[in-house]
C-alpha cells in the first residue's frame, strides 16, 4: 500500500505524544505496518511538541519537508510553524483556539488572529479543514480531550488503512478509566466536524 | 500486567525504542542495572524503576538510580565482575562523565554480560552538545552496537548481553534520539530467565589496575578487539541487501532513510547497501568485498566521517580504486538551528528521508522528481514558543529574588535541568555553561579571574551529580561566590526520578535521604542559608546577606516542583485573579517574572485560572497589591 505521513503539532500539555501514540496502538491492532516518531524533552515545558506517525512501508522515523501528507495542528498558529512539512496537496487539519506562548504576553511578538492564519492556510493549500476543537473538548465534559477531538477529526476526514472501531477500542484501552467515555465523546465529536 | 513482563514470545507490542531496549535486557536476564538519567534514554532507567515498583514480585532485577555516569558505571562493573548481567544506561555527554571508569573496566572486562547504553542526539533537541560517541568505542577498545530502530535496539541489547559474555567485555550500545524516541511493532522473545545470586571471585591480578596488571589487560584487550572483529565479519547485523553497481554503506537511524530512497527512486536493481549495525570493530574483510563489488560508493552516516575514513582507509590498503563519496569537504550547512536538508552530507545535525533520497540521487544520477516545498512567502509569522518554565514553578521566584538583589551586573554561572530555561528573558540569569555540574567550579572560576560578583546556580541533582565535588574545591581554595542551591525536591527536567536528596518517603521508596543543609555545613561552608522562594520579602533579605557574605555562600532555595508535588501532595492553594479597580498597569506582574499563567488582554494582565497554582508570587510583586485569591466558588 502507499504510504501515509501524518505530523502532529502542539504546545507540550496538550496530549500531542499520547494522540500518535494511540494512533499507532490502532494501526497495529489493525496489522499495518507503522513507525511513529516523537520530539520531546525540553518541549514538555510548554515548547513545541511534534510527533509523526508513517503508515504503510516506510521505515523512516521522520517526516521530511514537503512530503506529511496530512498535518493535524492543535493550535492554529503551530500550524504556520510546521507548514513546511506539508505541500500543496496536503490536507491541514486545525484547532482555531489560540494558546499564546508567553512572548506574546510580554510584547516580544504579535499573536495572528486565528482567521488570518485560516485565510493563509486556505490560500495555500486546496484542503483545510479549521474548527473550534476546544469548544467540542469542552463539550465531550472533558476540557482535555483535544487531542481526541483532532484525532477523530483526522479518521472523519481521511481514508485510513484502520477502522474507527478498532481506534475507539484502543483509546478506551489505553487512557484513564475515568476519562474513556468522554474521550471516546469527544473523537466522535472530532470526527464530525471534519466528515 | 505490563505488557514488557509478558514471559511469553511471539507477538508484536508497539514499542518505543526506549522500551524495546528494556524488553531486550529483560529477554537476556538482565539482574542489575543502574543510570543516571538523560534525555533520550531516560525512558530506559524510567521503565525499569516503573517495573519495579509496579510489579515488584514479578521483577527479578536490581535497579538504581546512581548520582552520575561515573558512580552509575562503577557500581555496575563491580556486579557484572561479580557475574550478574548487567545495564547501564546514560545520554551521550554522560559517557564524558564516566569515560574514566570506562576506559579501564575495557581492560579489566566483565564475567557476566554487560551492555553500555550510550544515546546519543544528533541535532541537539535536548542537549548541550551533538558530540558522536562512536568515536568512545574506538577509543575504549569496547565492541559498539548500533540499532537503526525499536525493533533492532531489542534485538542487539538482548545480543549485546551474549556479545559480552562471549568476549568477557563490556559492549557499548549507540543509539540516537530518532532510534530511542521512535516506535514500532517490535516481535516478543520469551523472558530470559535471571541468574541473581552471584559470588565475587577474588583475582587481584585482573582486577586491580597497577600497572603491572594492566600492561597485560592491554593485550587481553587487543585480543579481545580480533575476537570481536571474526564475530562483527560474520554478524548478521551487518548484511548486504539488494543488488547493483551502485553502492551504499551506512548505519544507524540513516539506514532506514537509504532504504526508503531505494525505494522511491526506484533503484532496487541498481544499488546495493552495507547495512552496519556491529559498527565496531567493523568487518573489514565484508567490507572489501562489497567495494570490490560495485563501481560507486556512498556512506551514509550522521555526524563523523568515521564510517567514511574507515572505507577510505581500506581502500586504499587493499588498492581498491572504487570511487569513495560521503561528507562533502569542507561544506557546512548554512542555518545553524534549523534542520531542512542542506542538499549535501554535512557533519553537523540529523539527516532526513528527503536529504537522503537528494544525495543519493544526485551522486549515482538518478532521476527523481522532488515534491515541491511550498512558499511561505506572506505567512504571518508564528510568535516564537519558547520552552518556559512551569506557572508555580519556584526558580521563578528564586530568579526573581535573585535579581532583585544582584542585578544585571552580577554573572550568572548557571547549571543543566529546568532551571537552565533562566537564561530567557526576562529572567536573563545564566551567563556561562559548560556541563552538568560546572556552576560551581566555573563560578569559583569567574570570580577568581574578574574579582566580579557571581551567583552560581544549581540543582538538586546536579549538585549530588557533580556539584558537590566543585563545592568542595571552592571551599578548600577560599574561592568567593554565592551558590543557589535550587532544591525541588526531585530530578525534574528528566521526568522526576529521585536523587539522593529526595525525600523518598513521599513516593515509597525505601532509600535514605540527604539533607542538603547539614551536608553543606559539613563540607566546611560558613554561611549557608536555606529559604523559600514564596516568601519573597525573607528570602530577598537571605539572599542579601548570603551575597555580601565574603567567601562562599550557599542558598538553599527549597520548594517542591508544582509538577511532583501534583503527584505526592495534590495542592489545595487558591488560585489568583488580577482585580480590574486595583491594578494600575505596572505590569511588573507580566514584566519580570514571565508566569505563562498571565497574559495580557486589551492592555489588561489578566490570570488564567486553569494554569495559576496559587503561589503568590506574582501577588507579592505588584505594587498595588492588585492580586488576589480568587473566591472559592460557591
Amino acid at each position: 500500500m502507499s504510504t501515509q505521513r501524518i505530523v502532529f503539532v502542539g504546545v507540550g500539555g496538550q496530549g500531542n505524544l499520547l494522540a500518535s501514540n494511540l494512533l499507532g496502538q490502532a494501526a497495529l491492532a489493525a496489522g499495518q505496518h507503522v513507525v511513529v516518531s516523537e520530539i520531546h524533552g525540553m518541549a514538555q515545558r510548554g515548547g513545541v511538541v511534534e510527533s509523526a506517525v508513517i503508515l504503510g512501508d516506510a521505515t523512516s522515523p521522520i517526516v521530511s519537508n514537503g512530503e506529511a501528507d496530512v498535518l493535524v495542528s492543535f493550535e492554529p498558529v503551530e500550524a504556520l510553524r510546521l507548514l513546511n512539512k506539508v505541500n500543496k496537496d496536503s490536507l491541514v487539519i486545525t484547532n482555531t483556539r489560540p494558546l499564546p506562548p508567553f512572548t506574546v504576553a510580554i510584547g516580544a511578538a504579535p499573536y495572528p488572529a486565528p482567521e488570518d492564519s485560516v485565510v493563509y492556510l486556505k490560500k495555500k493549500l486546496a484542503k483545510v479543514i479549521a474548527f473550534d476543537g476546544q469548544s467540542l473538548a469542552e463539550e465531550a465534559k472533558n476540557p482535555l480531550s483535544l487531542n481526541m477531538v483532532m484525532l477523530g477529526a483526522l479518521f472523519g476526514a481521511v481514508k485510513l488503512p484502520i477502522d474507527v472501531k478498532t481506534m475507539k477500542k484502543v483509546i478506551r484501552s489505553q487512557t484513564k478509566k475515568r476519562f474513556a467515555a468522554s474521550n471516546v465523546k469527544a473523537f466522535d465529536l472530532g470526527f464530525k466536524a471534519a466528515a | 500486567m505490563d505488557v514488557l513482563l509478558s514471559p511469553s514470545g511471539g507477538k508484536e507490542h508497539l514499542l518505543l525504542g526506549n522500551e524495546a531496549i528494556v524488553r531486550g535486557a529483560l529477554e537476556a536476564g538482565m539482574a542489575f542495572a543502574t543510570c543516571y538519567p538523560g534525555t533520550p534514554s531516560s525512558e530506559v532507567p524510567d521503565t525499569l524503576y516503573r517495573l519495579r515498583k509496579q510489579f515488584p514480585n514479578k521483577v527479578k532485577y536490581y535497579f538504581e538510580y546512581s548520582t552520575n555516569e561515573k558512580v552509575a558505571l562503577e557500581c555496575a562493573a563491580g556486579a557484572a565482575a561479580s557475574g550478574v548481567r548487567t545495564l547501564c544506561t546514560m545520554k551521550h555527554v554522560g559517557v564524558n562523565v564516566a569515560a574514566d571508569p570506562l576506559m579501564t573496566l575495557a581492560y579489566v572486562g566483565v564475567n557476566a554480560g554487560m551492555v553500555i547504553l550510550t544515546a546519543d542526539d544528533p541535532s541537539l533537541f535536548s542537549s548541550q552538545n551533538e558530540q558522536d560517541n562512536r568515536f568512545y568505542a574506538r577509543l575504549s577498545g569496547l565492541p559498539m552496537l548500533e540499532p537503526s530502530g525499536p525493533v533492532e535496539a531489542k534485538e542487539m541489547t538482548a545480543y549485546g548481553f551474549e556479545l559480552s559474555e562471549e568476549l568477557g567485555s563490556p559492549v557499548m550500545l549507540r543509539t540516537t534520539t530518532r532510534v530511542n524516541h521512535a516506535r514500532e511493532a517490535v516481535p516478543f522473545a520469551k523472558l530470559g530467565k535471571v541468574k541473581k545470586t552471584s559470588k565475587f571471585q577474588k583475582d587481584p591480578m585482573r582486577f586491580v589496575t597497577v600497572p603491572a596488571v594492566s600492561r597485560n589487560l592491554h593485550l587481553r584487550l587487543l585480543n579481545i578487539y580480533k575476537q570481536a572483529q571474526a564475530i562483527s565479519e560474520a554478524s548478521p547485523y551487518n548484511q548486504i541487501m539488494g543488488r547493483g553497481k551502485l553502492g551504499v554503506i551506512s548505519s544507524g537511524v540513516a539506514a532506514n532513510y537509504v532504504m526508503d530512497a531505494v525505494e522511491d527512486l526506484g533503484a532496487k536493481s541498481k544499488i546495493k547497501v552495507l547495512k552496519l549495525g556491529f559498527t565496531y570493530p567493523l568487518p573489514e574483510k565484508k567490507i572489501v568485498r562489497f567495494l570490490k563489488s560495485v563501481e560507486k560508493v556512498l556512506i551514509v552516516e550522521e555526524l563523523e566521517p568515521i564510517l567514511e575514513q574507515a572505507v577510505r582507509a581500506l581502500a586504499q590498503e587493499k588498492g581498491i580504486a572504487v570511487e569513495i563519496v560521503g561528507k562533502e569537504p569542507g561544506k557546512i550547512p548554512a542555518k545553524s538551528v534549523d534542520i531542512e536538508a542542506p542538499g549535501f552530507f554535512s557533519r553537523a545535525f540529523e539527516y532526513n528521508p528527503r536529504l537522503v533520497r537528494e544525495v543519493m540521487a544526485k551522486t549515482f544520477g538518478l532521476a527523481f522528481e522532488e515534491p515541491a516545498e511550498l512558499s511561505l512567502a506572506g505567512m504571518p509569522a508564528p510568535p516564537g514558543r519558547p520552552p518556559n518554565l512551569c506557572p508555580g514553578c519556584p526558580h521563578r521566584a528564586t530568579y526573581f529574588a535573585v535579581k532583585e538583589v544582584a542585578g544585571d551586573q552580577a554573572v550568572y554561572a548557571s547549571d543543566i535541568g529546568c532551571y537552565t530555561l533562566g537564561v530567557l528573558p526576562p529572567i536573563k540569569a545564566a551567563d556561562f555553561l559548560v556541563c552538568m555540574g560546572s556552576s560551581v567550579s566555573s563560578a569559583g572560576g569567574i570570580s577568581r579571574a574578574t574579582g566580579q560578583k557571581v551567583v552560581g546556580f544549581i540543582g538538586d541533582s546536579t549538585f549530588f551529580h557533580s556539584g558537590i565535588t566543585g563545592l568542595v574545591n571552592a571551599v578548600h581554595n577560599n574561592h568567593n561566590f554565592t551558590l543557589v542551591v535550587l532544591d525541588n525536591g526531585t530530578t525534574a527536567m528528566t521526568g522526576h526520578q529521585p536523587h539522593p536528596g529526595v525525600n523518598t518517603e513521599a513516593i515509597g521508596d525505601p532509600t535514605t535521604h540527604i539533607d542538603l543543609e547539614p551536608l553543606i555545613k559539613g563540607l566546611g561552608v560558613q554561611h549557608v542559608v536555606t529559604i523559600k522562594p514564596f516568601k519573597v520579602r525573607a528570602a530577598k533579605k537571605a539572599i542579601e546577606e548570603a551575597i555580601a557574605y565574603q567567601g562562599v555562600s550557599v542558598v538553599i532555595s527549597q520548594e517542591l516542583c508544582p509538577l511532583f508535588a501534583r503527584r505526592v501532595a495534590p495542592p489545595t492553594k487558591r488560585v489568583f485573579q488580577v482585580s480590574t479597580d486595583k491594578c494600575k498597569g505596572h505590569m511588573d506582574c507580566i514584566k519580570k517574572v514571565a508566569c505563562p499563567a498571565m497574559y495580557v488582554e486589551n492592555g489588561q494582565a489578566k490570570i488564567n485560572p486553569l494554569q495559576c497554582i496559587g503561589c503568590a508570587l506574582c501577588a507579592q510583586i505588584c505594587p498595588e497589591n492588585a492580586i488576589l485569591p480568587l473566591k472559592a466558588e460557591g
